[in-house]
């Protein structure tokens, strides 16, 4: 049913974060996720300055974009204030020590002081963590909009982070193919996890159209594509190109995916009521379903 | 203890949006803009099709997920059941926008005047700057409902210490006041009355009844 009323009762688009918004989700997931995967890489002793580097610039470039989408950006301090419920406290709380202990190790790794850099490293993986886990219950916490709020997304935010930035990593070390590769497994499930859990538990029809048409995307683009180049690059070593183009189209197709969630398929509860007035002599029904929503 | 809900009738609501209109005119909202709306809903397939007219806006919930996820702790909750946005601490993130199952926050982030480029006297009149690039919403005119209160007036019976929705509904469809009071006029409306609450398996607790039948009384 097409809204025909501009008072109408079908879930909208929501228009309060745009594309800045997204962006600290796309930056800070796989920013979070690259500096994982360099403190993994760092332990097994592969180079890891110029990805952590590149980790912690992510974050900062999603949280700079928030800067710009808040409406009093010079009040910006004040998103400390609330850290006893509000997951975006938590976010910025874990933020100001991230950028510390991230600086702290790449100054100590670029002197060459390497159990402090590791060390340092292993705090900021450890903030990396804590970092992406309050992203995604940001999205939780948002309950009016249904394809945030469904608990389902959570472990999709949480993994697709962990590939996007793995998948980065491969970009410097393709010798982190199979780690890439068995991420990518785990998020295609979380995906389709999501997916059912919004079918099983109804959502707007409009978020569902375009959560099916991006799943294809994703299906051939950023799970399939990536998942043969990879698996190719683990059977053909001398080729590390594979790995790389494998690891940057998982991550790619990652943030898209992240992008499309935020400012595409995120649409409102919309109104709806259980039943009808009695007027005159009339009498109630039941109001069949939500306007707009389906369940598929 | 004291809690403050509205009440609205859907047998009598005509939709005729006088609520909405004196909304504006009490808050000086901008165009586009409406803390108190009344949606319109049809159910049912034709030629067997009734439409409702469901005024709605914050609700005022016991649970405000607003409040919870607002991290300047600008939105909050007051004992009586009212909540508020502290203009002066909003950071304006929008956060609380996508956290409200009502979608009765806004944000407006420039003047916006109804014809033109220039405001109108009483736009000028009415215009407040707190309100740009922070959230807003019904307040159930909590200002009012104080000064009332401060006059030793009765929310919801003396009209100025009553929402201006109410106080504009042309029949009678809503009604505001205080459910733990047994004699208030919202108490006796929802024990003689059948309703609901809109959205509730959210686990909101929403301070926003609808009333759709009259409650069958023991003889």
């Amino acid at each position: 049913m097409k809204p025909i009323l501009a008072s109408g009762p079908w879930p909208r688009l929501q228009r309060a974060w745009d594309v800045r918004a997204a962006c600290n989700f796309m930056g800070g997931g796989a920013g979070a996720g690259l500096i994982m995967a360099s403190f993994v890489g760092a332990l097994v002793g592969q180079t890891w300055l110029a990805s952590a580097c590149l980790g912690l610039a992510l974050v900062g470039f999603g949280l700079t974009m928030v800067f710009f989408e808040i409406g009093r950006p010079w009040r910006s301090l004040n998103v400390f204030l609330h850290p006893q419920t509000s997951w975006m406290t938590r976010e910025g709380v874990v933020a100001v020590p991230l950028f510390g202990s991230g600086a702290i190790a790449l100054a100590a790794g670029w002197l060459g002081w390497r159990e402090a850099a590791i060390a340092a490293l292993a705090l900021t993986s450890l903030l990396a963590v804590g970092f992406l886990y309050c992203q995604a219950r940001i999205l939780r916490a948002a309950k009016g909009i249904p394809t945030w709020r469904n608990p389902a997304l959570t472990p999709y935010i949480l993994i697709t982070g962990l590939t996007e930035g793995t998948g980065l990593f491969a970009a410097f070390h393709p010798s982190a193919a199979a780690v890439v590769l068995a991420l990518l497994i785990l998020r295609f499930i979380a995906w389709r996890r999501y997916r059912r859990a919004l079918g099983q538990s109804g959502a707007p029809e409009a978020s569902l159209d375009v959560l099916d048409r991006l799943a294809r995307w994703l299906l051939i683009g950023g799970h399939a594509l990536p998942g043969l180049l990879l698996g190719a690059a683990l059977l053909l070593p001398q080729w590390p190109a594979l790995a790389v183009f494998g690891g940057l189209l998982a991550a790619f197709f990652g943030l898209y995916a992240k992008l499309v969630l935020i400012t595409r398929a995120a649409r409102t509860q919309g109104f709806a009521i259980p039943r009808t007035p009695v007027r005159g002599r009339g009498s109630s029904r039941q109001a069949a379903s939500r306007p707009g929503w389906a369940s598929r | 203890m004291t809690r403050y809900v509205m009440v609205a009738d859907l047998r009598r609501c005509v939709g005729c949006q006088t609520c909405t209109a004196a909304c504006k005119l009490a808050n000086g909202t901008p165009p586009g803009v409406m803390w108190r709306k009344v949606v319109d809903i049809e159910v049912g397939e034709y030629p067997d099709v009734q439409r409702v007219f469901v005024p709605t806006g914050c609700q005022h919930c016991d649970e405000p997920p607003c409040v919870s996820v607002c991290p300047s702790t600008a939105s909050e909750k007051r004992e009586d059941g009212f909540v508020t946005i502290d203009y002066d601490i909003c950071i304006g993130c929008g956060y609380c926008i996508t956290a409200c199952p009502y979608e009765a926050r806004h944000k407006v982030d420039a003047p916006i005047w109804a014809y033109g480029e220039q405001p109108m006297r009483h736009e000028q009149a009415r215009f407040d700057e707190r309100k740009l690039g922070v959230a807003q919403k019904c307040t159930f005119c909590v200002d009012t409902v104080d000064a009332g209160l401060a006059k030793g007036l009765k929310p919801g019976v003396d009209p100025d210490a009553t929402p201006a929705c109410v106080n504009a509904c042309i029949g009678r469809a809503m009604a505001f006041g205080d459910l733990d009071d047994p004699d208030s006029n919202v108490s006796r409306l929802l024990r003689e009355n059948k309703h609901f609450r809109m959205h509730e398996d959210i686990g909101t607790g929403p301070g926003f009844y609808y009333l759709w039948d009259k409650e069958e009384l023991p003889l």
